[in-house]
């Protein structure tokens, strides 16, 4: 069977970090290895894409041990396009850590590093067993706090004492929670523990494994009251690393959240009220936070949270209206977030500075530029051909079929704000003159780089932008994938009968 | 035994909490440490825990008769030792560093990345 290709986006991103550890000192040729696996990991991921859409849901058994009691791997859909996504954000970030990460920082083994964290990704979206995906935490974890430490700056530091500190807890929090549902089940393949939960008595302590799992993902995804680590450490290591962490590392979580959310406790009128109460907390608050932030890339980093909301309510209506939404929006706002930091860092180059105050003049110095950072920052907001519109139909239009009204203003109001947010970011950075304030730190600026250099600073943004682009002007594509995704949500069967074959008896 | 450990569970996961919202770095991660020694501890409890029971099958069955140790938590736990030690041995060097950049042991003034700018 060559459902062995499951494993290679797990094992080639390994392969390419052993290479990269032994040319440690060679930061020149780590560079070209780095872009170059990252390119072959994108073919990977849509070899698997393709391999998914043709044969449905796919399962590996690791080591050949029958399902209940091996490691499951499992591409569906979502797992197969959320891997997708993360080898092409991967290659963007590779390309733009290529020439903006300093070489001090990546004779530090920031590539070998950078690519494990890949590793990790793309083992938590395919990994079918509870157990298993703790493990891809904390090599995610594990990566991202050497990451956020890579350089050991004094604001790195106090950004990664708290980044450290909340990940840990949640992880400590999510280990509590496997222990509960293993108490109570006996098993930790998600599609068995799904079939098992099922004729658990006790559904008291088993809302309490789901608040358990809620709180762990919760702070990892950044969800209302537990994100606050977010907006105080995402400003603070350099910016490709940011844009990894912002659109890869909380969208893990929100991944952890479909995926257990869906599978182990569906239907749950408690935990239903408790997601969308969150998240209508977190879309208000994540707006109101960006609205007075004043350092672009803090504004980013509450948008973050803000959009997290979006998806996690949706989760919580559990129509499959809503499931499709929260997939598109999931899909845009991978590539858009990932592209945000990416031109933050764009920005600072130009301007010498993340200040709103004061940057400024983009346009007049750099037109095409400012045409450039139009797209992913209106994809952001929704203009309507772009990627952020379209998602919001289905979200708006699930929360007025489940007469949601609170989450229903609470999406216009985020929508709103976002708004008003990227026009000042706009008119800040692109409209306003350049400011008198002269650069504080001795920034070598855009105009003095490099042609060739110059170009790899534009080029992850291009590509994202044209997948932006792609996600908004191929929306029909992209929302019959995510009905699919939807569907196959709603209706586990499929993916329990792939996991554990198709003799089990599988209740409706 | 298994009231003996929960109680012990109990008490590892109350001081763990109490020590991380303690103000200073070290306890912190004291904190840390015990919280995680609590779930190794409740990981342990969840499995079978009876004394003496065979681990797994007999070669000539297909099935254990009766009750039966189940090895898996014990590996869980060994995974979870393993992970938690290495995050540990991390966060010490983290919180050493960022005490000699930062000068001061008290989380209340590690909050210079706050600032409005």
């Amino acid at each position: 069977m060559s459902s062995q290709l499951i494993i290679w986006p797990i094992l080639f991103p390994l392969l390419l970090s052993v290479v990269l550890m032994f040319l440690w000192s060679n930061v020149r040729v780590q560079r070209i290895v780095s872009v170059a696996g990252s390119l072959v990991s994108v073919i990977l991921s849509v070899a698997l894409f393709v391999f998914v859409q043709r044969e449905g849901i796919s399962a590996l058994q690791a080591g050949n041990w029958p399902a209940p009691f091996g490691i499951t791997f499992v591409a569906d859909t979502l797992s197969s396009i959320l891997v997708l996504l993360g080898s092409i954000s991967g290659l963007a970030v590779s390309l733009f850590s290529a020439v903006s990460v300093k070489g001090s920082r990546l004779k530090f083994g920031y590539f070998p590093v950078f690519h494990i964290l890949l590793m990790g990704l793309n083992g938590a979206f395919l990994t079918g067993d509870l157990f298993n995906l703790y493990v891809w935490f904390e090599v995610i974890i594990i990566c991202s706090f050497v990451l956020i430490t890579l350089g050991g700056e004094r604001k790195q530091l106090e950004g990664a004492v708290k980044y450290f500190t909340l990940n840990m807890l949640a992880s400590i929090i999510f280990l509590t929670a496997i222990a509960v549902i293993y108490g109570l089940t006996g098993s930790l393949n998600l599609a068995d523990i799904s079939l098992q939960i099922a004729k658990i008595e006790n559904r008291f302590l088993v809302e309490i494994a789901a608040v358990l799992f809620f709180v762990g993902f919760g702070i990892k995804s950044a969800v209302f009251p537990l994100y606050f680590w977010l907006p105080a450490s995402y400003h603070t290591p350099p910016d490709a690393v940011s844009a990894i962490f912002g659109g890869l590392l909380t969208k893990v979580g929100v991944y952890a959240y479909i995926r257990v959310f869906t599978l182990v406790f569906p239907n749950d009128v408690f935990i239903r009220e408790m997601l969308v109460s969150a998240a209508i907390m977190t879309i208000v608050s994540g707006a109101l936070g960006a609205l007075i932030q004043n350092n672009l890339r803090k504004v980013f980093s509450y948008l973050i949270v803000c959009h997290i909301g979006f998806m996690i309510a949706a989760l919580g209506l559990g129509t499959e209206l809503a499931f499709a939404g929260m997939v598109f929006y999931l899909i845009h706002d991978i590539v858009v977030k990932t592209n945000l930091f990416l031109i933050s860092g764009l920005v600072y180059r130009l301007t010498g500075s993340v200040s709103l105050r004061d940057i400024g003049g983009i346009y007049a110095k750099f037109p095409w530029i400012a045409f450039l950072i139009s797209i992913p920052l209106f994809s952001l907001v929704g203009i309507p051909p772009l990627s952020g519109f379209w998602p919001k139909i289905s979200l708006f239009g699930a929360s007025i079929e489940t007469s949601s009204f609170w989450l229903l203003s609470a999406y216009i109001f985020g929508s709103f704000i976002t708004l008003y947010i990227i026009a000042r970011v706009w008119s800040a950075a692109v409209w306003k003159d350049a400011a008198l304030v002269k650069p504080i730190r001795e920034t070598v600026l855009f105009d003095q780089l490099a042609l060739r250099r110059r170009v790899f600073y534009i080029l992850p943004v291009v590509l994202l932008s044209l997948v932006s682009l792609y996600i908004g002007f191929g929306a029909e594509h992209i929302q019959n994938l995510s009905e699919r995704v939807a569907i196959d949500l709603i209706d586990t069967r499929s993916y329990v009968e792939t996991v554990l074959g198709p003799s089990q008896n599988i209740q409706p | 035994m298994q009231l003996l450990l929960a109680i012990i569970t109990g008490i590892l996961y109350a001081s763990g909490i109490y020590m991380i919202l303690r103000r200073s770095l070290v306890k912190l991660i004291i904190g840390l440490v015990l919280l995680g020694n609590g779930v190794n501890l409740l990981i342990f409890l969840m499995g079978n825990l009876v004394k003496g029971g065979p681990p797994i099958i007999p070669e000539a069955a297909k099935l254990i008769e009766g009750p039966y140790d189940d090895p898996v938590p014990q590996a869980l736990i060994l995974t979870a030792i393993v992970i938690s030690f290495g995050l540990q041995s991390f966060a010490i060097i983290l919180l050493k560093r960022t005490y000699q950049v930062v000068k001061t042991d008290d989380l209340d003034e590690i909050n210079t990345t706050d600032e409005y700018a």
